[in-house]
């Protein structure tokens, strides 16, 4: 059945006639047309579909859309912009981090929430937050420098 | 994105100006937002023509038309490199555009750490020549002799008298050479075209060797680049592929009425193809579940994991190969006074790509257009035009970067799909697979077995020398989907797959008096569309042959009681190889003596270090790595790697480093985790708990990088080579730890563990 359900995207306030049941993913990709998240698994095992619902990184792909009603979603394009960067992005960019970047919404998504909480992680607390994400391409050293330079940007 | 069809006349935007008449179907605007422009009828598209490899815009910057592709590590950007230093023009002046077959010709695509060895070399020529064109043209113009012009930043000046000036946009800005290269006729990775330019002498570089970061790497963090995967057309369908549950059976029955819930889907059944076709995503992903198909009876073509090396042990051999063969090895290991031998085993792995395949397809009645993140969009283009039975000319394909890419993974696979499903339902059709669909149906990475067998004299030296491996082909699949046979869609539609037997022999520079390297193939498990076929895996067959081939080395070392590093550097005599060799060695402040480390076994913690080293197409690499080895959970963790790097000219060193450790990692990845699981008849690896890969607990501490640049020899590869030398130094340095020798991948703990218990 098919609901209204408002969302805050990236700063804008959205409504959104869906099944409630949709996961969020296809909500921001197929109904909203956003190119971030991206569908990696499906299974909440990857990363690749991560947001910011209010602040919490959550793996889109398992949320139902109903579940997030009224709720802020960011995606990594809301995280900053190249005249406003999150220290993340500028240190993502200075770093050269991505390869094919498909990993990167897991990524910086949970190390945005974790430098949020934490802004002087150890490199085991950096490992730690970012247990469970992958990286086909294997750029975890260059995440793992990043993180630390935006972490004492 | 707004899809305008059309045969003739292409009105392209950009640098103020227009166009171009193509004879290509396709939308107006490319996947890239590249808009090559010139005025006025554009030669034809073909590899001896200036124009199809440079192009300076009316503003004088200059898009370069690149046949190959970047998957991440900056190919492009060391193209744009090549060619801003050739044509003496800022860097930033330069676009680079590749992947769409409208405007580029095919170079082979990404294949074989070949973007610059093979495809910069053309560029190169390309871009020399355009220059030479460029300032003859400023010297009838400016009425001086060429020899008393000098070029910056694309401007032309005459020698002594800064004010006469030409700029390259003045000059032909938008307009074309009209001008014919020699063409050695081939296309794809051996595709070599030259003008009469002589290109730049390495000393005289000035932006080749400069570490310039990736432009796109910007899009990429904003989140602003486009992926195949966010491909829209108007009229798009979403399509979703029904696999079997068995291999190698087809469907039998389709129950319609089980997705009756769900309205607005289609079901598309060709031969043996089933799919789902929706106009929203979600209900084709629903629909894809919840279809009810009757499949044949299952064929049990596999054997057990348990006795998948037995089976390649005792299979028939239906290809052999001896490419190495130095004096008489059988005769000398007879003779040896010792003999060292063993047997290693690499399982078959996947591609695992970061996010399942996708594609989009546009079939009309008489073009096609295709976004694929394939490898290789031109060959993709070809596979699809026979699919359609279609002239080539009549389709295009368009290159979209896509969810990661290290070889033939699923992606031609997918484009294949969008196609014939494209041609069925009548509409653009987008294929996206599910993560089960990629990792359980990509094609793998062989499995297979290898033995070593050395023959030692009474002083300790090697006298003879055997490697062979066994097993499965590397190309079930060909390296490209230029062929419906090498696609699931063409499989499953009647076109009948035909295996390319090749493999492997170690590749280093041992001189021992009696060598003898080859390799046998055994017969794929299934004679068609199968789980477990195999295709190019990133380094194929890389990895596998030196795990083997460099743990055999350090197990000879042993029995002759010798450093492993001063074994190798003792029958190393190629003096470039043997540089690699002491530089990574002394980087590691390697201290000689033999393994295992006397100070490694004790506590619970134990610590050890392995050397391995290999070659790779020209490209040398050796590395030490540094593990720690956990004696009671037997977690084996690759904790520091120090690599020394040759690959000739180094275009841009920060992008190689990076290169680099994004091989490393990998290579660690697969070394210690991943393996494909099956049984009779089902590939049971099919998400990443199934087939778990490396996660960042497990990425090492530290990977130090000795970049050894040669300007004066030619750029070789690097996207696959550290590769290959990493699982070894891992399976040598476990060794040092423990005195205890694993000759089968994935280390796990549960292996470890078992083979400390053995001892
Ligand atoms: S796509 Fe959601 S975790 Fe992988
Ligand atoms: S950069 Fe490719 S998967 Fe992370």
């Amino acid at each position: 059945m098919t609901e209204r359900i408002r969302l805050v995207v990236d700063g804008k306030p959205t409504l959104l006639d869906a099944d409630p049941a949709l996961p969020l993913l296809y909500a921001l990709r197929s109904e909203l047309g956003l190119n971030n998240p991206k569908f990696g698994c499906g299974l909440a095992q990857c990363g690749a579909c991560t947001v910011h619902v209010d602040g919490q990184p959550t793996r889109s792909c398992v949320m139902p859309v109903g579940a997030v009603r009224g709720k802020t979603i960011t995606t990594i394009a809301g995280l900053g912009t190249p005249d406003q960067p999150h220290p993340l992005q500028a240190a993502y960019i200075a770093e050269q981090v991505p390869q094919c970047g498909y990993c990167l919404s897991g990524w910086m998504m949970t190390a945005a929430a974790l430098l949020r909480d934490r802004p002087r992680p150890t490199d085991a607390q950096i490992r730690e937050a970012l247990a469970g994400l992958k990286c086909r391409c294997g750029t975890h050293m260059a995440i793992l420098r990043a993180v630390k330079r935006a972490a004492t940007s | 994105m707004n899809h305008a069809s059309f045969t003739r006349r292409d009105v392209l935007k950009a640098g103020g100006a227009l166009v171009v008449s193509f004879m290509m179907p396709g939308p107006v605007d490319t996947a890239l937002g590249q808009t090559p422009t010139t005025i006025g009828s554009r030669p034809p598209l073909t590899p001896d023509e200036l124009d199809s490899w440079v192009a300076v815009l009316p503003d004088g910057s200059v898009t370069a038309f690149f046949g190959k592709m970047d998957m991440g590590q900056g190919v492009d950007t060391a193209i744009g490199q090549i060619v801003a230093d050739e044509l003496d023009v800022a860097f930033d002046r330069v676009q680079v555009v590749m992947g769409d077959t409208a405007f580029t010709c095919n170079q082979g695509g990404a294949s074989g750490s070949t973007g610059i060895q093979n495809g910069g070399v053309t560029l190169r020529y390309a871009a020399a020549e355009a220059r030479r064109l460029l300032v003859e043209r400023a010297a009838q113009r400016l009425a001086v002799p060429v020899e008393k012009l000098t070029v910056q930043d694309g401007v032309v000046s005459v020698i002594g008298d800064a004010r006469r000036t030409a700029s390259y946009g003045e000059l032909i800005g938008g307009g074309h050479f009209h001008h014919k290269l020699d063409w050695n006729q081939k296309y794809g990775n051996p595709l070599l075209a030259k003008g009469q330019a002589a290109p730049k002498k390495p000393s005289d570089y000035t932006i080749v060797g400069k570490s310039i970061p990736q432009k796109i790497v910007t899009e990429k963090v904003y989140g602003t680049l486009r992926y195949v995967t966010d491909v829209k057309v108007d009229g798009m369908l979403h399509a979703r592929i029904i696999r079997p549950p068995a291999a190698g059976c087809g469907p039998v029955a389709v129950d319609e009425s089980s997705i009756a819930g769900i309205p607005g889907v289609r079901i598309v059944r060709e031969k043996e193809l089933v799919a789902v076709v929706a106009e929203h995503e979600w209900d084709a992903v629903r629909a894809a579940t919840t279809l009810k198909v009757t499949w044949a009876p299952p064929r049990m073509p596999f054997p057990t994991m348990e006795k998948l090396y037995d089976h390649i042990r005792e299979a028939k051999a239906i290809g052999r190969q001896v490419p190495i063969e130095r004096g008489d090895a059988a005769a000398a290991l007879k003779a040896a006074s010792r003999v060292v031998e063993a047997d290693y085993e690499w399982p078959f792995q996947s591609h695992a790509s970061m996010g399942p395949a996708c594609a989009v397809a546009d079939v009309r009645a008489d073009q096609a257009t295709v976004w694929t993140g394939s490898q290789k969009p031109h060959y993709g283009r070809d596979g699809v035009a026979k699919l359609l039975g279609l002239p080539r000319e009549r389709v295009r394909a368009i290159w979209v970067p896509g969810p990661g890419s290290y070889g033939r993974n699923d992606a031609g696979d997918a484009a294949m799909d969008a196609a014939l499903l494209s041609r069925r339902v009548g509409q653009p059709v987008r294929v996206q697979y599910m993560r089960n669909d990629s990792t359980g149906w990509d094609p793998k990475g062989p499995a297979g077995v290898y033995r070593g067998r050395a023959g030692l004299d009474a002083q300790g030296n090697v006298v003879a020398y055997e490697f062979f491996g066994k097993g499965f082909t590397r190309q079930d699949v060909a390296t490209n989907e230029s062929d419906p046979k090498d696609t699931l869609a063409g499989q499953l539609t009647g076109f009948a797959p035909k295996p390319t037997l090749i493999f492997q022999v170690p590749a280093e520079a041992y001189d021992f008096p009696n060598k003898r390297c080859g390799w046998e193939c055994i017969a794929p498990l299934l004679d068609r569309a199968s789980p477990l076929r195999t295709g190019h895996l990133r380094d194929p067959l890389g990895p596998e042959t030196h795990f083997a081939s460099e743990s055999f080395i350090d197990e000879v070392a042993h029995a002759a009681g010798a450093d492993p590093v001063a074994f190798r550097l003792k029958y190393v005599r190629d003096p470039r190889h043997a540089a690699v060799i002491k530089a990574a060695a002394e980087r590691a402040r390697w201290s000689p003596r033999p393994s295992p480390n006397p100070r490694g076994g004790q506590g619970n913690l134990m610590v050890g270090r392995g050397f391995s080293y290999t070659e790779r197409n020209g490209t040398i690499v050796a590395a030490v790595a540094e593990v720690e080895v956990d004696r009671r959970s037997g977690r084996v963790w690759a904790k520091k790697f120090t690599v020394a790097h040759d690959c000739g000219l180094i275009i841009n060193p920060k992008g190689l480093e990076l290169t680099i450790e994004g091989n490393v990692v990998m290579a660690v990845s697969r070394t210690l985790f991943e393996e494909v699981a099956f049984d009779h008849d089902q590939v049971l690896s099919v998400d990443w708990t199934s087939y778990p890969i490396l996660e960042i607990q497990d990425a090492p501490e530290q990977i130090d990088i000795v970049l050894i640049n040669r300007p004066e020899k030619a750029a070789t590869g690097a996207g696959e080579p550290a590769t290959r030398t990493v699982p070894a130094a891992i399976a040598n340095a476990i060794f040092d730890a423990t005195g205890v020798r694993i000759r089968r991948v994935p280390i796990t703990p549960a292996r470890v563990r078992a083979a400390l218990a053995r001892v």
